[in-house]
């Protein structure tokens, strides 16, 4: 049979956002394939070049809409390294407690639309109420459901709101239930899910770190590579949690990155109970920075996705003179010919959504 | 040094601490005199500066000899009198990161790819050519990546003016005033 290109993209329901996937089909076997992505290409770099430190907030909340803090986090912490001024105590407390947040309610709208893309609508309705308790959370903490603005330049915008430990304990207690109980059943239990996920979208351990994945991809090849703990950045050092590794053999396919997601949820949901135990009550929860600052900082974190680094130059300005953003949908796009090489096209959208891709971050 | 020298051992996740100074160490026994500038910045971070002409070999060692085996991030800089290429290379065994700034003459701006150790350099290097015009020499397939085939410009060039060069609007203009 002749071999052909076919267009997956920029329109359909499997990209989740706007870009192209061509693949060359043989028949229904694929043998090459080829992202095209930019179409959501912003100029992040340059526009936040002509803006204050702290105005870039705004902007990097935006980078990635359904996991804002945790772009916004990674760039206020590169700029504090580059002006050498650290958080308070409590204020880091926060950020992890925000950030945790922000990674729960970042995996459930990957499971909203992972869901759907194995016909599994069930799995939409059930993740996106679930993530509702938990920007309810986020909202209670910071005034907004999505781009909240909340990470500043040497702290946090404002101290928990009262009552937030017992809502939080709340809604955690009742997402643990949903989890065990309901989630487990209808995706791994499933005999249809899992014959759908396992063993495609294969790829070997070498060829994941040499292609740039990270991430839960990265662990579900079996490397227990978690930001958190191998460059611990705020408090994370002294929070006791286990990074969610792929130990079973066969690893790399969708099922494995599944896992790995899944499983994070019920880790994040200990680090934040975890948080709230061990952080001060009180304290200052932020410092004022510098106006003006030189010289150059980086800081990388452990975002929903992989690892996210910002690399922030300062002239002496009262803004960047340069800002680069690594995006970690951007190197893992770049891996998607190895992931699909061999597949079936019926595959493509299991790969693809295991992958987890959010457009507003890869294309800046 | 013994603990480099040794075949490494699997990924525990955990930083290793003082690693960077170890670092630091094998990188200015190999190459004393091709670095320009060596220092450990803080914990887990070495930050080298070369000449462009260096880079492979740096690299070479850095991925087979020390175990860098992540290339997390490559930034092109504009200096107005030079170009620099950063690279943020990542260490798994020991949580180390080392920054290499390559420099590379504005006049001129190539410098070799590192698409032949890592396949990652693939889309970074693309989009630095894309967005600052530095060249990859030996890249495969060195096409715009984000912005149009046919875009004439590479924009994050200090001399490709934006609109405004300050977005900044004083209080005393909102209220009113001059």
């Amino acid at each position: 049979m002749p071999e052909f290109w076919i267009n997956m993209g920029p329109q359909h329901p499997m990209t989740h956002g706007l870009w192209n996937m061509k693949v060359k089909v043989d028949g229904e076997t694929i043998v090459d394939a080829k992202p095209e992505i930019g179409y959501l290409h912003r100029g992040y770099e340059k526009i936040m070049e002509v803006r204050e430190f702290q105005k870039n907030v705004v902007l990097t909340d935006r980078l990635c809409y359904v996991s804002s803090i945790t772009w916004s986090h990674a760039y206020c912490l590169a700029v504090e390294k580059m002006m050498g001024i650290e958080t308070p105590e409590r204020g880091q407390w926060i950020r992890v407690i925000s950030l945790e947040l922000q990674r729960i309610a970042s995996h459930l709208m990957w499971l909203a639309s992972y869901g759907p893309d194995l016909g599994l609508l069930t799995g939409l309705l059930w993740a996106l109420r679930e993530r509702e308790l938990f920007l309810d959370l986020i909202q209670l903490m910071s005034g907004a459901r999505m781009n909240q603005n909340f990470p500043r330049v040497g702290g946090v915008r404002n101290d928990l709101p009262e009552n937030f430990e017992a809502m939080c304990r709340r809604s955690i207690e009742h997402f643990l239930e949903k989890y065990e109980n309901e989630y487990q059943a209808i995706f791994q239990e499933s005999k249809v899910f899992r014959m759908r996920t396992e063993g495609v979208g294969k790829i070997t351990v070498e060829e994941a770190i040499n292609w740039g994945i990270t991430g839960p991809n990265l662990r579900a090849c079996g490397v227990d590579v978690d930001l958190r703990r191998l460059d611990p950045y705020e408090t994370y050092g002294e929070i006791d949690f286990e990074p969610q590794v792929w130990h079973d053999g066969g690893a790399g396919d969708s099922y494995a990155r599944f896992v790995c997601r899944f499983n994070e949820l019920r880790e994040s949901c200990q680090i934040v109970l975890q948080a709230l135990k061990k952080m001060p009550k009180t304290g200052p929860y932020r410092v004022k920075p510098p106006r003006r600052a030189e010289g150059e900082g980086y800081a990388k974190t452990e975002d929903s996705r992989g690892e996210a680094l910002f690399y922030v130059i300062g002239d002496g300005d009262d803004r960047p003179y340069r800002v680069k953003i690594r995006s970690p949908v951007f190197c893992t796009m770049a891996a998607t010919p190895t992931l699909l090489r061999g597949n079936k096209l019926a595959d493509v959208v299991s790969i693809l959504g295991s992958v987890d891709v959010c457009v507003g971050e890869m294309d800046k | 040094m013994s603990a480099l020298a040794k075949p490494l051992p699997h990924i525990t996740g955990r930083p290793v601490p003082g690693v960077e100074k170890e670092v630091l160490a094998g990188l200015k026994a190999a190459f004393a005199s091709k670095l320009k500038d060596a220092k450990a910045v803080r914990e887990r971070l070495v930050e080298i500066v070369i000449d462009r002409a260096d880079l492979i070999d740096v690299c070479t060692y850095l991925k087979n000899t020390l175990g860098f085996e992540h290339l997390s991030c490559i930034t092109a800089v504009d200096w107005k009198d030079h170009f620099e290429s950063i690279y943020h290379i990542e260490n798994y065994y020991n949580g180390c990161m080392v920054q290499v700034n390559a420099q590379i003459p504005y006049d001129d701006p190539k410098i070799a790819s590192l698409t032949g150790l890592w396949h990652a350099a693939d889309y970074h290097e693309r989009e630095a050519w894309d967005l600052m015009g530095v060249e990859y020499e030996g890249h495969p397939n060195l096409v715009r990546i984000l912005l149009p085939e046919d875009f004439k410009f590479h924009p994050l060039r200090k001399e490709f003016a934006q609109e405004v060069d300050r977005q900044y609007i004083s209080r005393r203009k909102l209220r009113g005033g001059k």
